[in-house]
């Protein structure tokens, strides 16, 4: 068996991280590991992720773990609880984020949750509705619901809040489109 | 000769003569025994449905009671093949609808099912028994709901692993009150939650039930009331495996589960918390199959699960297992036939968990019977592999995959080709193989040479050079499905080897070195072939002939090319040109 490499580049003092300079991997390595965001999904949900070696999704098919598998574990079900609080309602609430496709599933929920009716619908045309939700992020600030990607809002939300919009007069509530049919556009920006 | 027996008497031996291989001889034999055979053949298996077409299947086959069809090539259970490529199963059932009414079976793999098929099954099979869509997709809970509405004798609805577009958990209600023949339901895959008292009464009203595998919407709580309306029980899949631990929650369900005296296999597990596992001990001296693979316990609950099971042949186990679990797997576990064992963190290069090849070796041998391996881990050595492959020569089928691609032997730093070598030489009945990690055209010298019975491949990121895709084409007399992506074969290997490639249900080759020009002369020469070529890029002939191609379906059928593909696939025709019918 050859003996590629096996000499004296042990014994060499390289500069670069521990385990990472093995000669014997040509090029072609490159195809794995090196490949960061290389398909631009979910980059930005991941950004709170600090080493590159933990960014997913690189390889497309690697390893061969099948969808149905990939869909249902790997901590994609790690329950995500915040409380959710209502302006006048004397007592709080609770709900799981992970249990939510999108921003149209979950004003769904809310209102179910506290008889808010219209919140959905409310946030399309500002008039509508009385309420609009917003949430506190990891940083204490309290945000508005709906400008981040989904998988950026369940990562970051800490509690949330529905909030009458009497108490934020003034302050530009225009809807965002992330109740139309679950996509998301930033359109004031 | 033939006329010496009345066809009566053929007709009656040939009733006991099942198996696919067999009856494709006896219809060999001569003429009357190809007419006698055709007429009383009623099981059929479409490895892949555009080899023939519905028409010919029931041309040939008048009076079919059940049938299996796969679609879609393996490789899209990791999303390698783009969505819209195929596999529809409408075709097939309105053809059957008409020829045969009185079919009792459907089973499918990858296949696309629509609503509209469902309810056309409902309608048309008077008789139906089983349906069983495994990694099927295209269907809702609507489609459910007519067959539940209309099977009266429906025994066995299996939905294992399928992407079903969960309306709502209503279509449960459609089973009616007078229906009581149901032995065998799988509905893991849907997320909806059910009405749960629908769920007690069909399950009540059951009586040959023996097969349960809930959603994980089933909380465990309710578990025990179900477990109490179906004690005879041999399968059960739980729902969510986790709550608070509440005492009587829990002496509830293990009171239950030791009731169900039959039951041999348990899977589910979801959201599993070690509280709540010692439930099932009372029934683990008599379980042979365990799915813990979804259910995030970590190795010591684990081997004092385990510890409960002697006569277990299947496990199916998370990485949590770690090397120590699988040493006390291979002390307690002599029956092992079949251990899978999958990755808890498969995007991470670094171990989450301490299991190598060590836990493999352990188990390989201590478990004497143990043929069957999948098992993911980060690093192996050639010196692993051969013990392994000393240890347990009987391996049928062995799929070994290092999460990081071309992962030399962490010992020597060189390529693991010794140690799958020694895997073939010593396997001499290895049916199904998969490698991964470093490997050199060597590997696949060893593979032509030794892997005399293999029947599937796959590779990944292996090889330098076609010399070792010929190794394998030419050497495994065998080999039906080759499936390889990432690869740096062209198209020498190919071309040199083509008329093999009518010897074997399907080859697969994405993100290899394949050239648009090599394509078209194959499907040129070889007529029986249909030479798919997929290419997300546009039009193949937009670009230069000598430009490889994003991936590669070759297949045989006896039907032609198909008229269904989207516009990300060509098929390459006699007439020299990419020919795309639609």
């Amino acid at each position: 068996m050859e003996k590629e490499g096996l000499g004296l580049e042990i014994t060499e003092l390289r500069l670069g991280l521990p385990g990472g300079g093995q000669e014997i991997r040509n090029e072609k390595k490159r195809v794995f590991s090196e490949i960061i965001g290389g398909d631009g999904r979910d980059v930005e949900a991941s950004g709170d992720r600090k080493s590159q070696t933990t960014s997913k999704n690189q390889v497309v098919g690697w390893p061969p773990v099948c969808s149905y598998r990939r869909k249902n574990s790997f901590n994609n079900n790690e329950k995500v609880y915040v409380k959710v609080s209502m302006d006048g309602a004397p007592f709080l609430r609770k709900i799981d984020l992970s249990m939510h496709k999108g921003y149209s599933d979950l004003a769904i929920a809310l209102e179910e949750l506290f008889g808010c009716f219209g919140m959905g619908e409310g946030l399309k045309d500002t008039d509508s509705c009385e309420f609009a939700p917003i949430y506190e992020d990891k940083d204490g600030d309290w945000m508005l619901v709906g400008d981040v990607p989904w998988e950026m809002f369940v990562e970051s939300c800490k509690r949330l809040r529905i909030m009458k919009k009497s108490d934020a007069m003034g302050f530009g509530l225009e809807p965002k489109s992330f109740l139309l049919k679950g996509t998301l556009k930033n359109e004031t920006k | 000769m033939a006329s010496s027996f009345p066809e009566e008497v053929l007709e009656h031996v040939f009733s006991f003569i099942q198996s696919d291989a067999d009856r494709n001889s006896i219809s060999m034999v001569c003429k009357s025994w190809y007419e006698i055979e055709r007429w009383c053949r009623r099981r059929i298996f479409v490895g892949n449905c555009y080899a023939v077409s519905p028409r010919m299947v029931i041309r040939r086959f008048p009076d079919v009671r059940s049938i299996e069809l796969k679609g879609k090539p393996h490789f899209a259970d990791f999303n390698l093949v783009p969505e819209g490529w195929g596999g529809y199963v409408d075709p097939w059932i309105s053809a059957m609808a008409m020829a045969y009414p009185w079919l009792e079976e459907i089973r499918l793999k990858r296949m696309v099912v629509t609503d509209e098929s469902l309810e056309l099954i409902a309608k048309s099979f008077k008789n139906f028994k089983a349906l069983v869509l495994s990694s099927c997709e295209g269907f809702s809970t609507d489609g459910l709901a007519a067959i539940a509405a209309n099977c009266r004798n429906l025994r066995e609805l299996d939905l294992r692993e399928s992407d079903v577009d969960d309306l709502s958990g209503h279509w449960l209600s459609h089973f009616p009150d007078t229906y009581t023949s149901l032995v065998s339901l799988d509905i893991s895959c849907l997320g909806s939650e059910m009405s749960f008292t629908a769920l007690e009464r069909l399950v009540g009203r059951c009586p040959n039930l023996r097969s349960l595998r809930l959603n994980r919407t089933v909380p465990i709580e309710k578990l025990a009331n179900l477990l109490r309306q179906a004690p005879q029980l041999v399968e059960l899949g739980t729902g969510a495996y986790s709550a608070e631990l509440r005492p009587e929650v829990f002496s509830n369900l293990a009171g239950a589960l030791s009731g169900c005296k039959e039951l041999k296999s348990l899977s589910g597990f979801w959201e599993a918390v070690p509280a709540y596992l010692p439930a099932v001990y009372s029934i683990c001296p008599g379980l042979t199959s365990l799915n813990l693979s979804y259910a995030a316990i970590q190795s010591p609950h684990l081997i004092k699960l385990l510890s409960h099971c002697p006569k277990l042949q299947r496990l199916w186990v998370l990485d949590y297992i770690e090397d120590v679990g699988l040493e006390a797997l291979a002390a307690s576990c002599k029956d092992l036939r079949e251990l899978r064992v999958f990755p808890s963190d498969p995007f991470v290069a670094e171990p989450n968990v301490s299991l190598t090849e060590q836990g493999l070796v352990s188990v390989s041998g201590g478990c004497p019977k143990l043929h069957s391996v999948l098992y993911f881990c980060r690093q192996m050595s050639n010196a692993a592999l051969t013990t392994i492959a000393r240890n347990r020569p009987n391996f049928t089928c062995f799929r070994l995959c290092i999460i990081e691609p071309r992962t030399p032997d962490y010992l020597t730093l060189g390529p693991l080709d010794a140690g799958f070598g020694a895997i073939v030489e010593h396997c001499k009945d290895l049916r199904r193989l998969s490698v991964s990690g470093l490997l050199t055209d060597r590997a696949f010298e060893y593979i032509g040479t030794y892997a005399k019975k293999l029947e599937m491949l796959s590779l990944a990121f292996a090889g330098d050079s076609d010399l070792g895709l010929h190794h394998v084409l030419s050497g495994c007399e065998n080999l039906r499905k080759l499936e390889i992506r990432d690869c740096p074969f062209g198209d020498k290997a190919l071309l040199a080897n083509a008329a093999k490639l009518e010897t074997m249900r399907s080859l697969w080759m994405s993100s290899c070195m394949v050239s648009y020009g090599a394509c078209k002369l194959l499907g040129q020469k070889m007529p029986r072939l249909n030479v798919e070529v997929i290419d997300e890029r546009g039009p193949p002939d937009t670009r230069p002939e000598s430009c490889p191609v994003e991936k590669l379906y070759i297949y045989r059928s006896v039907a032609g090319p198909r008229f269904d593909m989207p516009g990300f696939v060509w098929t390459m025709d006699e007439d020299s040109s990419a020919l795309r019918l639609s």
